[in-house]
């Protein structure tokens, strides 16, 4: 009994079930839109499934989630140490661009040389572009969220420009770089996919995603490091009370989280794209990571889980035209899911804002239950 | 609170038996389900026994989306135009350039009969998966790079196009300047310019065409500055082929009010006031064209050329703006060009009044 109360003490703890039921609400007000638009509720959500449930289209959804996931983490780890890394996007583009660069320039290079270089860059040129918006916030006082959104369109035109180099750009007609390096690619062996049915594009993107979900857990909750953070993220001015560099603090939390959103931008390249085309908007795998680290709520762990959701909806939703069901119809589940994420968290606050008298009883309740 | 919480959880713990039930069926039952539903609708819908399988088409569309107001939106149109009897028609966006490959595999594996890449950024994905699957019949829209005989490539002859919007431009100007906005330059975009300022010179032969290389297809208010430019250096006609860069264009046009050409489709719906006429590409003929091909099982590979002849380009059919007489000389200078006794230049050397190469 004790265990089981625990278990479920740890699943409210994690709001694994406003999660959860979220979720599910999600889903109802979709199939209500599908009613509206007279289509069949279970036509759509039965392709929903279908397509990811067999082993290529799980294997596609997975190939998805990579770049979700990581973003994911990225936005999630900023989360933590309160600050809003809207910037993700331009990190990721930054990333992806590095690491297009590296790809194309040193393709020569062995691939065990060239996959840590790319990844290198990727991740360097991210925490950069985190960096800067960083130094804008703590030595001018700049709003990291208004330099974040800048800072995004500088990297959206500053990848097209990149891409229209001569030395980088296709030389076919695409209005796109150059493939990337056979040796720069993170895709698995022709004939290991074949052997297991996987899809084309299946890589080992994963791998390095789940790793980093167990970096970021280990950074944020078992180093100095990660107390520090989230102190400055629970209470800065406590934290700066408490003598902890509140400064010093957002340049690394940022750094790390652009960091992050980079790798997320060379492993999306790596594996998938294995080219950048010239945008003409932008493709948002950033934002998406904000949805991602909301549903995983800023959980490492639940962001994986979270990004392995996101990926299978988009993967599953982007064939809900073979149904004649609109594409569009994941996005209004998604949006519904993050809505009722926002409202689980005010009625947490409604909680306390009960009145007096009530509150009184419910505290008296509350230590009558501890005292049992 | 407590019943809440065993409501919730067994609708998870029923949620993910219907999930794990689909999942051990899928490998076996995946194939047939999927094709069950398209194989048994018709059979069930018209009893008449005979009813043939239905050819299905799919069309991948670039980042642009289904509703982009240009190529892929008439391309889909036309499509959706084509006899329901006959065939099945679907289309799939992509959202990304890494959604090509994916998108094209889908309909592959659900075993459409042909499939239609909407721009010439589908080149290397279609290359890719015409190579990989040789018994799967492709079309791609604007692109001439692929050779394989399981891909037609359907192009149009934009400098046909753009030399009539070059004639009623060259006719309709009164300060004898007039301006032309190009996307990037390449040998098929070259086209576009080379092919109107031929139509500009001929109508009017001491006109200046100021020239403008926007480098980019997505850059609304880079294309409105160099319109404005244009303007405020006595253009008062000015032509764009430059996609969303055009729309800038057009807009800085209608602000100023002086005549905007638009490319591509019929973009007097983006200003009704000022939008002289477009240079039409019938992406959506071509499309329906291959389809019907298919469908007939005389499709064939390689180039399909879209020109004057054969309606694949023209005028766009709002022409209240154009002058009567005006439209007597296009009509006339289009019969000359489909009887053969008069060509367009289609390269530099014979155009020199062309720049931006």
């Amino acid at each position: 009994m004790d265990k089981k109360k625990s278990f479920l003490v740890i699943l409210s703890e994690t709001r694994f079930l406003h999660i959860l039921l979220s979720i599910i609400l999600g889903f109802v007000v979709g199939a209500f839109f599908l009613v509206i638009m007279g289509l069949s509720v279970g036509d759509a959500y039965g392709r929903l499934l279908s397509s990811v449930t067999s082993v290529k289209g799980f294997s596609y959804v997975v190939v998805y989630a990579i770049p979700y996931i990581v973003t994911g983490l990225s936005v999630a780890f900023s989360f933590k140490t309160g600050v809003f890394n809207i910037g993700a996007e331009g990190q990721f583009v930054m990333g992806s661009m590095a690491a297009a660069v590296v790809g194309i320039l040193l393709g020569d290079l062995p691939k065990f040389v060239l996959i840590p270089l790319c990844f290198l860059a990727a991740m360097a040129v991210g925490a950069l572009w985190g960096i800067i918006v960083a130094l804008l916030k703590t030595k001018r006082g700049i709003n990291e969220v208004l330099s974040m959104i800048m800072f995004n369109w500088i990297a959206f035109y500053l990848s097209n420009f990149i891409a229209g180099i001569p030395a980088i750009h296709s030389d076919g007609t695409a209005e796109a770089t150059k493939n990337i390096s056979a040796n720069a690619s993170t895709l698995l062996s022709k004939d290991f996919i074949s052997q297991y049915k996987l899809c084309p594009t299946a890589n080992w993107g994963i791998l390095v995603a789940i790793v980093l979900t167990v970096v970021v857990w280990l950074i944020i909750d078992k180093t100095t490091l990660g107390y520090r953070l989230k102190a400055v993220g629970f209470n800065k001015s406590a934290a700066e009370y408490g003598g902890i560099n509140v400064n010093r603090s957002i340049l690394t939390a940022l750094a790390i989280s652009g960091a992050l959103a980079g790798l997320g931008g060379a492993l999306q390249l790596m594996g998938m794209g294995s080219r950048i085309s010239v945008f003409s908007s932008q493709e948002g795998f950033g934002f998406a990571g904000i949805v991602v680290a909301l549903m995983g709520c800023s959980n490492p762990f639940g962001v994986l889980a979270a990004g392995l959701f996101y990926g299978a909806l988009i993967y599953g939703g982007s064939k809900l035209n073979l149904v004649g069901a609109p594409t569009q119809l994941v996005n209004v589940i998604v949006g519904t899911v993050v809505l009722f994420i926002a409202i689980s968290v005010i009625f947490e606050r409604i909680k306390y804002i009960q009145p007096r008298g009530r509150r009184k009883a419910a505290a008296v309740q509350e230590g009558k239950e501890e005292s049992k | 609170m407590k019943k809440i919480l065993a409501l919730v959880l067994a609708l998870c713990m029923v949620f993910a038996l219907c999930a794990c039930g689909a999942k051990t069926e899928a490998p076996a039952a995946e194939a047939p389900a999927a094709e069950a539903p398209a194989a048994e609708a018709p059979a069930a819908e018209a009893p008449a026994a005979e009813a043939p399988a239905k050819v299905r088409i799919g069309m991948v569309t670039d980042v642009g989306g289904v509703n982009d107001k240009s190529f892929n939106q008439t391309s889909w149109e036309g499509l959706q135009a084509l006899d329901p009897e006959v065939f099945e028609v679907n289309y799939l966006e992509s959202k990304t350039d890494a959604d090509y490959q994916t998108n094209i595999n889908t309909f592959i594996d659900e075993e459409y009969d042909l499939i239609i890449c909407v721009g010439y950024m589908l080149a290397d994905a279609t290359r890719e998966a015409a190579e990989a699957n040789p018994e799967q019949l492709f079309a791609i829209i604007d692109d001439a790079s692929i050779d394989l005989p399981n891909v037609a490539c359907l192009m149009f002859a934009q400098e046909q196009a753009s030399y009539l919007v070059g004639l009623v431009a060259g006719a309709v100007t009164e300060s004898k300047t007039v301006g032309y906005v190009q996307g990037m330059v390449s040998d098929s975009m070259n086209l576009f310019g080379i092919g109107y300022i031929s139509g500009v010179l001929e109508s009017c032969p001491e006109a200046t065409v100021l020239q403008y290389n926007a480098n980019n297809f997505g850059d609304i208010a880079g294309g409105s500055t160099a319109a404005k430019d244009m303007i405020t250096k006595g253009a008062d006609v000015i032509y764009h082929a430059a996609g969303g860069t055009g729309i800038g264009v057009i807009n800085a046009c209608d602000e100023e009010g002086i005549w905007a050409i638009g490319v591509d489709t019929d973009q007097s719906t983006l200003a009704p006031e000022h939008v002289l006429t477009s240079a039409m590409k019938r992406v959506d003929v071509a499309s329906q064209d291959i389809a019907k091909a298919v469908a007939e099982g005389n499709f064939t590979a390689g180039i399909h050329m879209y020109d004057l002849s054969n309606g694949g380009v023209d005028l766009a059919p709002t022409r209240d703006h154009i002058p009567a007489d005006v439209l007597e000389t296009v009509e006339a200078a289009k019969a000359a060009i489909i009887a053969g006794e008069k060509s367009v230049p289609t390269s530099v050397e014979d155009c020199p009044a062309f720049t931006l190469s």
